[in-house]
């Protein structure tokens, strides 16, 4: 008899993110100068980011491969940034 | 006090006087000895990798420097530890370093990479103290209310003077 494979999963690939979390040490001026330095956002689009972690308590700041966004994480920890990795949903 | 930072040419520059060398250099130097080299397994090659441990440092303060990379999945957030931990460690103590070997009383002239490193160096040490005074997004209220007799007022200034150096740093550096 022949064995009903799992059709595949045909769900496409979703992106990737980097999330960072409000914390009452980061400054504003410093969060919003590492999203500058780090991702070469204009200071208009960093001080949004910037402005929706502190009072959203979050914000997506990079989206793409999951390579990639380990690689952003890796280099925001390195500011003193609380940042996290997760699958789009 | 210190008036901060100000631009200089591609750099930054400051003046400090001997106290306030004294309090920055005693504070960068207990995260230097706080973040040590990242510890690697047996293995020579995860030795030359800097492949370390997956588990989150026991330290609430070290817990807070290496947060973990995955908030919903712990083995996820391991592996990323075990990869990246050691590298980071390394550049959270040459950081440290750095500012240690610049930071003397007088004018310190800063090219553009150690006003870097002081920036992180400078967030480092926020964020331990952070952790260690519980502090909040409210400080800077609660300190305006708080007596000078409280006993956390005298590390509750250092902190404040620390995030005025950073703002300052920050600025010139923009």
């Amino acid at each position: 008899m022949e064995v009903q494979r799992p059709e595949m999963d045909v769900r496409p690939d979703l992106p990737w993110l980097t999330i960072v979390w409000n914390d009452p040490v980061n400054l504003m001026s410093y969060v919003t100068y590492v999203f500058q330095t780090v991702f070469g956002y204009p200071r208009e689009k960093a001080e949004k980011l910037m402005m929706d972690v502190h009072h959203k308590g979050k914000a997506v700041v990079a989206s793409g491969s999951r390579e990639e966004m380990e690689r952003d994480v890796q280099i925001l920890h390195s500011y003193g940034l609380w940042a996290t990795v997760q699958q789009d949903r | 006090m210190s008036t901060g930072f100000t631009a200089a040419g591609e750099g930054v520059s400051i003046t400090l006087d001997v106290g306030e060398v004294s309090v920055l250099t005693s504070l960068v130097a207990q995260i230097l000895s706080l973040v040590e080299p990242g510890v690697t397994g047996e293995d020579p090659l995860e030795r030359a990798l800097g492949i370390g441990s997956g588990e989150v440092p026991s330290d609430p303060v070290l817990a807070r420097l290496f947060p973990s990379a995955y908030a919903e999945d712990d083995e996820a957030a391991g592996e990323f530890r075990r990869y990246t931990e050691a590298t980071l460690r390394e550049g959270k103590r040459a950081d440290a370093r750095t500012l240690l070997e610049t930071a003397e009383p007088g004018v310190v002239e800063l090219t553009a990479e150690q006003a870097q490193a002081w920036l992180r160096a400078l967030n480092d040490v926020r964020l331990a103290l952070g952790v260690r005074l519980g502090v909040t997004e409210q400080i800077h209220d609660e300190m305006a209310e708080m007596s000078e007799e409280d006993p956390r007022y005298p590390a509750l200034a250092i902190y404040e003077w620390l995030t005025y150096l950073q703002d300052t740093l920050v600025r010139a550096l923009w």
